[in-house]
C-alpha cells in the first residue's frame, strides 16, 4: 500500500453549549498522512490549536475500534463518513486526496442536542432500552445454558441484529430523525430468541412508545439508515418489528 | 496485618462454606443502603444490577455518555468457562489450574478456584439474558480455544464477545433504572473518595458537561473502574481508559498490588508512527487458526507470499511443541520480540511477525467445507474459497478491522503484528471479599489485582469481571452491610464531604494556572515512551532506576509547563486528561518501583537478571512467593506490604509449555 501526504481544509461546526448557536470554522490542516485514522487527523489539528490558543474541537470518541459507539461525525453529509459499514474512528485518511475540503457536523435531530461542537446527547437510546430493551431475568435464576438449543440460523440472525453499536447514524442520516434501525435491532433480537418470547408484545409496545416520546420522527422506509450504518444492521429487522407490533396491539390485554 | 480473609478448609468447599455462613442483610433493610457503583464496564455493570435486584439503592457512574461504551465493549475473542461442554476433559479443577499456571503462581489459590467454580453459572446467566453467543448446527453452544490451555472451553460471539456480554448486562443495568432501583450518572468522572470515621462513605464526581463538582453518599463503594494500561499512551485500551478512581483510592489508604504486572498482548497492528494514538489487537482467538512466522532469512526484502515453506521459521511452533501457537501471552510476546530484536522482524519497521491464515483456511476448513458438501479432489481455488467463508464467518470484523486500518486484504497476504500493552493484572489489593485495605471499600473486575496473579489467561478478564459483579459481590458485600444497617446516609454537607471536594477543586485551579507550554498529550506520549522502553516487556535494575529517574523529572515539568486551553465550569475535555495523566505520572514511578524490588521474573514480568538458559523466565519462590501491596505514605514514597500465597492444590513448578 503507496502512503502519501496532504494538505486539507476543515469545515467543522462549533458550538458553546446546548444554549447557544453554533457556526462552520475553516481551519487548514497539512501534512496529513494516509495511514491516520480521521480523528488521528483530528488530534493533529487540537495539539496545534492549542499551541495556538486557540479552543480545540470537542468530539466523542473512545475505543476507537468501531465497537464502543461513541465516535459520532457527520462527515461530508455522511453520517461516519464516505466508506461503507465503518464507524468515524475506523475511517482512514486515504479516503481522502491531497487539496480536499472536508465539512463536519454534529448528528442532527431533536433528540439529540448537541452539548457541544460534535458531541450529542444520545441519552434516548438509553431510554428506549430502559423500556423494555432486555429480558427480565434476575442474576441466579438461570438455567442451564445448553437447557434450550437455539437453531443456529436464527441464532446468527440474533447475532447480527445485536451488533448495533447504538452509535445514532441511522437517525442522523434519517429526513425524519427516526430510530427505527435501532429500535428494530433490539427487537429483533430479542424475538428470534426463545429467551425473549414471554415479554415479546411488551416490549415492543413499550419501546416503539418511548422513541415517540423522545421526539424520534416515524418511519418511511427510505433505507437511508441502513446504507449508513456501521454495523450494516438490515432494514429487514423493521420488518420484523412492524410483525411484532402489529401482532402483539392485535393481542395484547391492556 | 494484610489479612486476606481466606476462609479456612479445602480449597474446593470454601466458597460454599463462605456462603453457607456469612451474614446476610434482610429485604427490607436493603431498601435502606445504598451503594456506589464506579463504573459500569462487565464488572460495574454486573455488580450495579445485581445489587439492585437484590434491593439495595444503588447510584452507578461512568464517564462516556452511556454505560453501554466502556471498554469491556472491545473485547472481541471469548469467555472462559468449565462446562466441559466438548467432553474434552474440562473441569472446574482443570480450569483453574490452568489460570494459576498460566498466572505463574503469583494469585491467590482461593480466589482463582472460585472464579473457576462460578464460571459456569456466567455462561448460563448471560445467554438467560439473550446473549447470542456463537452455536453449533445442532444449536448447542460452540467454543474455541484460547492460549495456554489445551482444552475448547471458550465461549464466543465471533469476534464481539465483550460487546455482547456487556450489552446483557448493560440491559439488565437499565432494566433496574427503569424499575428506579438505579441512578445511573453517565458523563460523570470520579475524583476522590470520602472517608468518614475509617470507612469509603462517599465520592466527589465532576460533571463532564458543566465541569461542576458533585458529592455522593453510599454505605460502601465499589470500584469497577477497569485498568490502566494507558499508561504507556499506547494500548489497546479505549483512550479513556484510566487509574484515577483508583489512584485517589490508594492515596487514601488502599494499597496497591502488583503494579508492576502489565500484559503485553502478542497480536496487535503493529505502530506505524507519530501520529498514532492507540493501538489495536487482534484477538487471541486468531491464534487458534494463525500460524506465526518470520523468515528464516535476516533481513529478508522478498514480500510474505513469495517467501516459499521451508524458508520460514514458525518459531512457536520450533521453540514450544507442545502448545505452539497457543503459548500463554507472556511467551508469545516476548518471543517475537527476540526474533525482531535479533533482526528477523517483517514490514517497513521491521518491528512486527507474520500471523498467517492461509494453512488452516485451505487444509482445515476447506477440506472440512469440501467434504461437506461432497466435493471430491478440490483444487486449491476452491478450498481457498470454501475456507475463506468460514474464516469469514469466525473473525469477519477483526479481518476487516485489520484491512481498514492497514490497508492489506489478511486472507489474501499475512497480517503483520507486534506485542503491544494491553491488561493490567496489578491493581487494588482485595482480601478474599473483594474489599480493599479500606473498609467499605470494594474493587472489582481489571481494577483489582485478584485473580490472574503475574500474566493473565486470553478469556478470562470477561470471566473475572462478571464473577466479581454477578456472583462474588452480592454475597460477600452482605457480610459487611450488615454491620451498617443502622447508620443513617450522611448528609453531603458533612465536612469529609466539603474537604474532600475542596482538595479536588484546588487540584483543578492548579492544573488550570500553570498555564506553560506543553499540552497534555505531548506529556502522556513522553511518559509512556519511558514505561516501555524502562518497563515494558523486558527490565533491568539499571533501566528502572533510569525509568524513576525520568518519570520524577518529566512528572516537574509537568506541573510547571502544562498548556491547558478553556475553563474550569464548562466541558473540558483537555481537563479532564491532564487529571488523568497527573495519576499516571505518579502510578507509573510506583510500577518501576514494583518492578525493580522484583527481582525475579514471573510472567509477563521479566527481570533479564533473571532467566533460564534458553531465555525462559526464572522465578525465585523462596524469595517472591508473595504480592506485594503497597501503601502510600506521601509523595514518592511508599511502603511494602507483602502478602505469602500458599498453594494447597496446585504446587508451584517452573512452567513448561515445551
Ligand atoms: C481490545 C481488547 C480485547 C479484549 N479481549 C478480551 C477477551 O476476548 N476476553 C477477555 O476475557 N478479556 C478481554 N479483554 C480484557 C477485558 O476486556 C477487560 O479486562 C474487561 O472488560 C475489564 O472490565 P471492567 O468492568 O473491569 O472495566 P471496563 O470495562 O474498563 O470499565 C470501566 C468502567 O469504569 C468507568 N470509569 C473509569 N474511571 C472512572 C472514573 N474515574 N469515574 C467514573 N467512572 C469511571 C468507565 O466509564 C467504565 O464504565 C480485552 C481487552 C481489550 C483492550
Ligand atoms: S442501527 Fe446502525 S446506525 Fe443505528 S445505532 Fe445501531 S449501529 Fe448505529
Ligand atoms: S470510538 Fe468507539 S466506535 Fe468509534
Amino acid at each position: 500500500m503507496e502512503h502519501y501526504t496532504m494538505n486539507l481544509t476543515l469545515k467543522v461546526w462549533k458550538q458553546k453549549n446546548q444554549n447557544t448557536r453554533g457556526h462552520f470554522e475553516t481551519y487548514q490542516v497539512k501534512d496529513i498522512s494516509s495511514e491516520m485514522s480521521f480523528l488521528e487527523m483530528f488530534d493533529v489539528l487540537n495539539e496545534r490549536l492549542i499551541e495556538e490558543n486557540r479552543e480545540p474541537i470537542a468530539f466523542d470518541h473512545d475505543c476507537r475500534e468501531g465497537i464502543c459507539g461513541m465516535c459520532s461525525m457527520y462527515i461530508n453529509g455522511r453520517p461516519h463518513g464516505p466508506w461503507h459499514g465503518t464507524t468515524t474512528c475506523q475511517l482512514h485518511m486515504r479516503a481522502f486526496k491531497d487539496g480536499d475540503t472536508i465539512v463536519v457536523e454534529p448528528w442532527r435531530a431533536n433528540a439529540f442536542p448537541v452539548i457541544k461542537d460534535l458531541m450529542v446527547d444520545r441519552g434516548a437510546f438509553d431510554r428506549i432500552i430502559q423500556a423494555g430493551g432486555y429480558i427480565s431475568v434476575n442474576t441466579g435464576s438461570a438455567a442451564d445454558a445448553n437447557a434450550i438449543p437455539v437453531e443456529k440460523e436464527k441464532a446468527d440472525q440474533a447475532f447480527t441484529a445485536a451488533a448495533c453499536i447504538g452509535c445514532g447514524a441511522c437517525v442522523a442520516a434519517c429526513k425524519n430523525s427516526s430510530a427505527m434501525l435501532f429500535v428494530s435491532a433490539k427487537v429483533a433480537q430479542l424475538a428470534l430468541l426463545p429467551q425473549g418470547a414471554p415479554e415479546k408484545k411488551s416490549r415492543v409496545l413499550d419501546m416503539i412508545d418511548q422513541m415517540d416520546k423522545e421526539g424520534f420522527g416515524s418511519c418511511t422506509m427510505t433505507g437511508a439508515c441502513e446504507a449508513v450504518c456501521p454495523k450494516e444492521i438490515s432494514v429487514d429487522n423493521i420488518a420484523r418489528l412492524n410483525e411484532q407490533y402489529l401482532s402483539a396491539v392485535l393481542t395484547i390485554d391492556k | 496485618m494484610l489479612d486476606s480473609k481466606v476462609p479456612a478448609g479445602p480449597v474446593e468447599r470454601k466458597w460454599n462454606d463462605y456462603k453457607g455462613h456469612v451474614k446476610l442483610v434482610n429485604p427490607a433493610n436493603k431498601r435502606k443502603l445504598e451503594v456506589i457503583v464506579v463504573g459500569t464496564g462487565l464488572a460495574g455493570a454486573s455488580a450495579a444490577a445485581t445489587l439492585a435486584e437484590l434491593g439495595y439503592r444503588v447510584k452507578a457512574f461512568c464517564f462516556q455518555d452511556s454505560p453501554r461504551r466502556a471498554h469491556s465493549i472491545a473485547a472481541q475473542g471469548g469467555i472462559n468457562a468449565a462446562k466441559n461442554y466438548q467432553n474434552d476433559g474440562d473441569s472446574v479443577f482443570r480450569l483453574f489450574y490452568d489460570t494459576l499456571k498460566g498466572g505463574d503462581y503469583r494469585s491467590r489459590e482461593a480466589n482463582t478456584y472460585r472464579l473457576a467454580e462460578v464460571s459456569a453459572n456466567i455462561i448460563d446467566q448471560c445467554v438467560a439474558q439473550g446473549v447470542p453467543f456463537a452455536r453449533e448446527y445442532g444449536g448447542l453452544l460452540d467454543n474455541r480455544s484460547f492460549g495456554g490451555v489445551q482444552v475448547k472451553r471458550t465461549f464466543y460471539a465471533a469476534g464481539q464477545t465483550g460487546q455482547q456480554l456487556l450489552l446483557g448486562a448493560y440491559q439488565a443495568l437499565e432494566r433496574q433504572v427503569a424499575l428506579g432501583n438505579v441512578t445511573m450518572y453517565a458523563r460523570h468522572e470520579m475524583q476522590d473518595l470520602v472517608i468518614i470515621d475509617g470507612k469509603a462513605r462517599g465520592i466527589i464526581c465532576r460533571n463532564l458537561i458543566t465541569g461542576e463538582l458533585e458529592r455522593f453518599f453510599g454505605h460502601a463503594v465499589l470500584l469497577c473502574s477497569g485498568g490502566y494500561g494507558n499508561v504507556f499512551y499506547l494500548s489497546t485500551n479505549a483512550m479513556g481508559c484510566n487509574v484515577t478512581a483508583a489512584w485517589k483510592a490508594h492515596k487514601k489508604g488502599a494499597y496497591f498490588a502488583n503494579p508492576c504486572y502489565t500484559q503485553i498482548h502478542p497480536t496487535c497492528i503493529p505502530v506505524t508512527g507519530d501520529h498514532q494514538s492507540k493501538l489495536t489487537l487482534m484477538s487471541e482467538s486468531l491464534r487458534n487458526d494463525g500460524r506465526i512466522w518470520v523468515p528464516k532469512n535476516q533481513n529478508e526484502t522478498r514480500k510474505a507470499n513469495d517467501i516459499p515453506e521451508e524458508e520460514r521459521d514458525y518459531y512457536l511452533e520450533r521453540r514450544y511443541p507442545a502448545f505452539g501457537n497457543l503459548v500463554p501471552r507472556d511467551v508469545a510476546s516476548r518471543a517475537a520480540k527476540e526474533r525482531c530484536d535479533a533482526g528477523y522482524g517483517v514490514g517497513t519497521t521491521k518491528q512486527a511477525v507474520y500471523l498467517d491464515f492461509r494453512y488452516n483456511l485451505i487444509n482445515k476448513y476447506g477440506r472440512a467445507e469440501a467434504s461437506r458438501h461432497g466435493i471430491e479432489n478440490p483444487d486449491t481455488e476452491t478450498l481457498v474459497r470454501l475456507g475463506k467463508e468460514v474464516v469469514k464467518e469466525k473473525y469477519g470484523n477483526l479481518f476487516d478491522m485489520y484491512e481498514r486500518i492497514t490497508g492489506e486484504n489478511p486472507y489474501e497476504v499475512p497480517m503483520r503484528i507486534y506485542p503491544a500493552v494491553h491488561y493490567t493484572m496489578g491493581g487494588l489489593w482485595v482480601d478474599y471479599e473483594l474489599m480493599t485495605s479500606i473498609q467499605g471499600l470494594y474493587a472489582l473486575g481489571e481494577c483489582n489485582f485478584s485473580d490472574h496473579g503475574a500474566n493473565r489467561l486470553g478469556a478470562s478478564a470477561l470471566m473475572q469481571g462478571l464473577a466479581d459483579g454477578y456472583f462474588v459481590i452480592p454475597y460477600t458485600i452482605g457480610n459487611y452491610l450488615a454491620n451498617e444497617i443502622s447508620v443513617k446516609p450522611v448528609p453531603t454537607t458533612h465536612e469529609a464531604f466539603e474537604a474532600a471536594e475542596k482538595a479536588v477543586s484546588d487540584r483543578m485551579n492548579h492544573l488550570m494556572n500553570i498555564k506553560g507550554k506543553q499540552s497534555v498529550e505531548t506529556f502522556h506520549k513522553r511518559l509512556g515512551k519511558i514505561m516501555w522502553e524502562k518497563c515494558g516487556m523486558a527490565r533491568n535494575e539499571a533501566g528502572l532506576k533510569e525509568g524513576i529517574e525520568e518519570i520524577r523529572a518529566l512528572r516537574k515539568e509537568f506541573w510547571n509547563d502544562l498548556k491547558i486551553p478553556g475553563e474550569i465550569k464548562e466541558m473540558n475535555p483537555e481537563l479532564d486528561k491532564a487529571n488523568r495523566v497527573a495519576d499516571f505520572m505518579e502510578l507509573g514511578e510506583l510500577m518501576c518501583i514494583d518492578a525493580l524490588n522484583r527481582t525475579e521474573s514471573c510472567g509477563c514480568h521479566f527481570r533479564e537478571e533473571s532467566q533460564t538458559a534458553d531465555g525462559e523466565a526464572l522465578r525465585i519462590d523462596d524469595q517472591f512467593q508473595h504480592v506485594s501491596a503497597w501503601e502510600f505514605k506521601g509523595d514518592d514514597n511508599w511502603e511494602l506490604h507483602k502478602e505469602h500465597l500458599e498453594f494447597e492444590l496446585a504446587k508451584p513448578t517452573q512452567r513448561n509449555y515445551k
